[in-house]
């Protein structure tokens, strides 16, 4: 790669260059660059299809780029540096680089083969390397704080969708990320569930200094926890304003149209 | 009917049941083995595992058993009979009970491996952890099949006079000459065997499902299965 990137630095903690993600002739991202300071809660919107999933998957490597870089704390996830120049990552890369991520997914993901409290410790024991004791120490404090002490020996199936959600969340903690993907993790929960879930994250977001980077359709959980919130569409940020602006003043028509859109629905 | 005569059935039980549970654990051996290379990334591997699970699925086991008995003496081996006849049932049952595998692992849902990746589990701790654990359960009920299958194919062996069950039963109608009778109990001994093979693997997957947190009906006409 011949291109000059911008230098890695401190106060970013991600940094999108011109990254091109493709599915086939399908161009999912277009020389998307962003960036997101520590300790931000930064919340993507727009429309379905406008690839803000795809930013989630890149950044969790379940995805890899087609162009550009994407960096985490200053280092480079999607790429090393070999000789002097930019390298796609192999595995052993991105096992290292996977350490300060963690993802909360949609569908909860827990595994049905391992009791709750097993579900968060496995990870910290076999990718962390801390000891069993350690590790259920830390499982069942994060359990506590997500109201779930009382499920520990439960089995997913036990549970309901929004208990799932945060024993998935509690998982996802326990790797101590520093930086916290959340993709619609309340889209698949009955309406009545979905406080419960937005609330512990709200309570994480103020007492930690995780950065998170959101992707939601729950307007008024946007506006109550985000600093920034980006309108995406068609592979690019579009509008990137403080929520108050973004949903009371949105400087951009398409902007205007897809608030107007979601949040009649919602009402 | 004679001490004499109930020996021979004795020993050919022993044999059966012999073949029938070497056979599939050396079957399960070649099953996981083919099964999970069919989906490395290395094209070389996905290549042997997929020659070998067409080929042996094509071969019929009575051919390959006289093969492993008949030619392979002639390169200067002399396979144990019964050795013979279980590489030859544990050959074809693993070709079959290799594309059970392949399924069951491809069914386990991507979010699970992506879960998996989340959190940092190496390629081995994933399927270690989370897509055999989960893939197992969906395995027995067509293994239950294979088995079935493996037990009636060992009666093949009795025409490389390995005395099993139907050899057995061979020489006691020779003796006896009640061929309907004989034939009939024949019949009956391998349904029973079959049974109790089934009789397990329910248990098995009942212990299965139960692991993950799901219930199985008890007994062998159990209703449709339900979460917990």
């Amino acid at each position: 790669m011949s291109e000059p990137y911008s230098s890695p630095s401190s106060d970013v903690m991600i940094q999108f260059d011109r990254v091109v993600k493709k599915f086939g002739d399908h161009v999912v991202l277009r020389e998307l660059d962003f960036s997101v300071k520590p300790g931000e809660f930064v919340t993507l919107i727009g429309p379905s299809g406008s690839g803000k999933t795809t930013i989630l998957r890149l950044l969790m490597t379940l995805e890899l780029v087609d162009g550009g870089t994407i960096q985490v704390g200053g280092e480079y996830l999607s790429h090393m540096e070999r000789g002097g120049s930019l390298v796609p990552a192999d595995e052993r890369h991105l096992r290292t680089q996977r350490k300060r991520i963690g993802m909360v997914f949609q569908q909860f993901n827990l595994f049905p083969n391992m009791r709750v409290l097993q579900n968060v410790t496995e990870a910290p024991v076999r990718a962390l390397g801390l000891s069993k004791a350690e590790a259920e120490q830390r499982a069942r404090e994060l359990l506590d704080m997500v109201g779930l002490s009382d499920k520990v020996d439960a089995h997913p199936t036990q549970l309901s969708g929004g208990q799932q959600q945060r024993v998935a969340i509690a998982r996802a903690l326990a790797m101590r990320p520093q930086v916290l993907l959340l993709d619609e993790v309340t889209s698949a929960l009955d309406p009545e569930l979905v406080a419960g879930v937005l609330s512990v994250l709200k309570e994480i977001a103020r007492t930690t200094d995780i950065t998170f980077l959101c992707v939601t359709h729950e307007m008024q959980f946007a506006r109550d926890v985000s600093d920034r919130v980006m309108m995406f569409d068609q592979g690019q940020v579009i509008e990137d304003a403080p929520p108050d602006q973004l949903f009371t003043q949105p400087a951009h028509e398409r902007t205007r149209s897809f608030l107007h859109a979601v949040i009649d629905r919602a009402v | 009917m004679s001490s004499g005569l109930m020996s021979y059935v004795w020993e050919g039980l022993g044999n059966t049941l012999l073949l029938t549970v070497f056979g599939a654990l050396l079957g399960l051996v070649f099953a996981f083995i083919a099964g999970l290379a069919r989906s490395s990334e290395r094209k070389w591997v996905r290549g042997i595992a997929m020659v070998y699970t067409e080929v042996f699925r094509g071969f019929p086991s009575l051919v390959l058993l006289f093969a492993l008995i008949f030619i392979v003496p002639t390169f200067g081996y002399q396979l144990n009979p019964l050795f013979a006849g279980i590489l030859a049932l544990a050959l074809n049952i693993g070709a079959y009970a290799a594309e059970v595998v392949r399924g069951a692992v491809k069914a386990v849902p991507p979010g699970q491996i992506e879960a998996a990746i989340a959190l940092n589990f190496t390629p081995l701790q994933r399927l270690r952890k989370v897509i055999l654990p989960q893939a197992v359960v969906a395995m027995i009920p067509p293994f239950t099949n294979n088995l079935i299958e493996l037990l009636k194919a060992t009666s093949l062996v009795s025409l490389v006079y390995i005395s099993d069950l139907t050899f057995s039963a061979q020489l006691i109608r020779a003796s006896t000459g009640e061929t309907a009778l004989v034939f009939f109990g024949l019949l009956v001994g391998y349904g029973v065997i079959a049974l109790f093979f089934t009789a397990i693997m329910k248990l098995l997957e009942r212990m299965a499902a139960r692991a993950l947190g799901r219930t199985v009906p008890s007994g062998f006409f159990g209703r449709k299965e339900v979460a917990a």
